[in-house]
């Protein structure tokens, strides 16, 4: 790895305007990295049709995900599962005011490219859809377009970011409407940063080593105590409790999938996992939100899934 | 006891603009109940998703407080999705605003997020230099009514910052940068002093 080509994020977030007048500049890492801050604290849902991404702009999503199937579905499916079609990305791009994203498959940089064309707001090197290169993640510093990545702990999130990455969401196990993955894989994450913060400098680059990661990067975390960039958590989760949890546990904001629009009443179940987001410290408002939501998505137990099944492991 | 600056943590960038309200040393409070909307002298509203924002304001009895708190001379600063909300119009967004300020909004005015960018702008009231404003799928302000004032415009003319007494709106995002100009001149205006004496000039020079 080359630590030294990585450009330090620190430069990127802090200049200021004293002085001479600057000329305007499009698509810096700031602003790349400025619309996930934007999205903090918020819900993003996976929508497969135009009505689906008004019912979760309707009940407060701050984004959406457009894709052909939900991961259950993709799952149920089989097959090599590939970047949407781009005219239902379309559709639903103008079917909301809302961002939306999109999924390409990882290392498929003409996908990218094809989403960055489309004028889609953030782009996810997904693992749900099936791996078009097992040795490269895509270089998503030269795109216009932003990109959130997976992760499972520090290492793999910080390997992200060195090629480009706006957003991290820690993965879980997509499609299974089952939370575990998505508190170990959050666990991680923060495990590994609070290692860190007790570390001293000088065993940091024997740690970047370990991590797989750009000393640089590993030494920023240090210093900020979190990632240099918004991280969200995703991958199982299907009640307001769910969202609520991973929330305490430090995420800053929530992607949902299959947990909705596989739900009994996914409008009702949107609205309350939304309004559990919000106040996921506040055990009296989520439980008047959980109240009567239907049966949630039926879910699989993680342990039982051949291990051929399982998304989060792609990517490394 | 210091008057206590609220910022709106419905959903949003909130904990940056808390951040440098701690920065400047003023007691600041996240706000998602009445009775902490009730305790704050002045509140920030940030970026975020304005169609998200505006219905949680309605659905957890937030709506109607904060507006009559602000008729009646509370300072409100909106920043992007929050200054949205403050407009007494907004093109394309089926939800009420808080109707506060005599200005139209339009929403994602510059485009998707590939055409997100960064300015710089010159304020009225804020000296050392112009702002180094980061616009995220930014709205801008027309129809800016005899009531408010035009505080800021782009290099075309746009209007990106306005006040109207004891109302701030900005379609950027000063709480991205490091500069904290924009910060110190909203709570100058809300009569809170910082506590730190660090000048944001001579912060700006790191």
């Amino acid at each position: 790895m080359q630590a030294g080509v990585v450009p330090s994020l620190r430069s990127a977030w802090g200049r200021t305007g004293c002085g001479e007048m600057q000329e305007p500049e499009k698509a810096t890492f700031r602003t790349k990295a400025g619309l996930a801050q934007m999205l903090k604290g918020g819900v993003i849902m996976d929508v497969v049709t135009p009505e689906h991404a008004k019912i979760a702009e309707e009940a407060g999503a701050c984004a959406v995900m457009a894709l052909e199937r939900v991961p259950a579905d993709i799952r149920a499916a089989g097959g090599v599962a590939r970047m949407s079609d781009p005219e239902l990305i379309l559709r639903i791009m103008d079917a909301v005011s809302i961002p939306v994203m999109a999924k390409c498959r990882i290392g498929h940089f003409v996908e990218a490219q094809v989403l960055e064309a489309l004028g889609v707001d953030y782009i996810d090197e997904s693992e749900v859809l099936t791996p078009a290169d097992e040795a490269h993640h895509i270089d998503k510093q030269p795109f216009k377009v932003p990109f959130v990545c997976g992760c499972r702990d520090l290492g793999e999130a910080l390997r992200r970011i060195s090629e480009g990455a706006a957003m991290i969401r820690t993965k879980g196990e997509a499609g299974t409407g089952n939370v575990v993955e998505a508190v170990r894989h959050m666990r991680q994450v923060m495990d590994d940063i609070r290692r860190l913060q007790n570390m001293p400098d000088d065993e940091l680059y024997a740690e970047a080593k370990r991590l797989g990661a750009p000393v640089e990067l590993v030494r920023e975390v240090k210093d900020l105590g979190r990632l240099p960039v918004v991280m969200f958590t995703a991958g199982g989760i299907a009640t307001p409790a769910d969202a609520a949890m991973m929330m305490q546990l430090g995420a800053d904001g929530v992607f949902v999938g299959s947990g909705i629009f596989k739900s009994e009443d996914p409008e009702r179940r949107a609205r309350a996992i939304v309004k559990a987001t919000t106040y996921y410290n506040d055990p009296s408002v989520i439980a008047e939100v959980s109240r009567g939501l239907g049966d949630a998505m039926r879910g699989l137990d993680v342990a039982k899934l051949p291990e051929q099944e399982l998304l989060a492991t792609r990517g490394w | 006891m210091e008057p206590t600056v609220g910022v709106l943590a419905l959903q949003g960038d909130f904990a940056e603009h808390l951040s440098v309200l701690t920065r400047l040393g003023v007691p600041a409070l996240d706000v998602r109940r009445r009775d902490q909307l009730e305790r704050v002298a002045a509140l920030i509203m940030p970026g975020g998703e304005s169609t998200t924002i505006s219905r949680l304001l309605l659905q957890f009895g937030l709506f109607e407080p904060l507006r009559e708190r602000a008729l009646a001379g509370m300072p409100v600063w909106g920043t992007c999705a929050g200054a949205i909300l403050l407009a007494r119009e907004v093109r394309t967004l089926d939800r009420p605003s808080l109707g506060l300020m005599d200005m139209v909004v339009d929403r994602n005015a510059f485009g998707r997020q590939i055409d997100s960018f960064e300015a710089d702008v010159e304020i009225e009231g804020i000296g050392g230099g112009p702002v180094r404003a980061v616009f995220i799928r930014a709205p801008i302000f027309t129809d800016v009514g005899p009531q408010a004032r035009v505080l800021g415009r782009l290099a075309d003319g746009t209007v990106v910052a306005v006040r109207q007494g004891n109302l701030l709106a900005t379609s950027f995002h000063p709480e991205l940068t490091d500069d904290t100009r924009v910060h110190e001149r909203f709570l100058e205006l809300a009569g809170v002093r910082p506590a730190r004496g660090e000048t944001a000039v001579a912060r700006a020079g790191r």
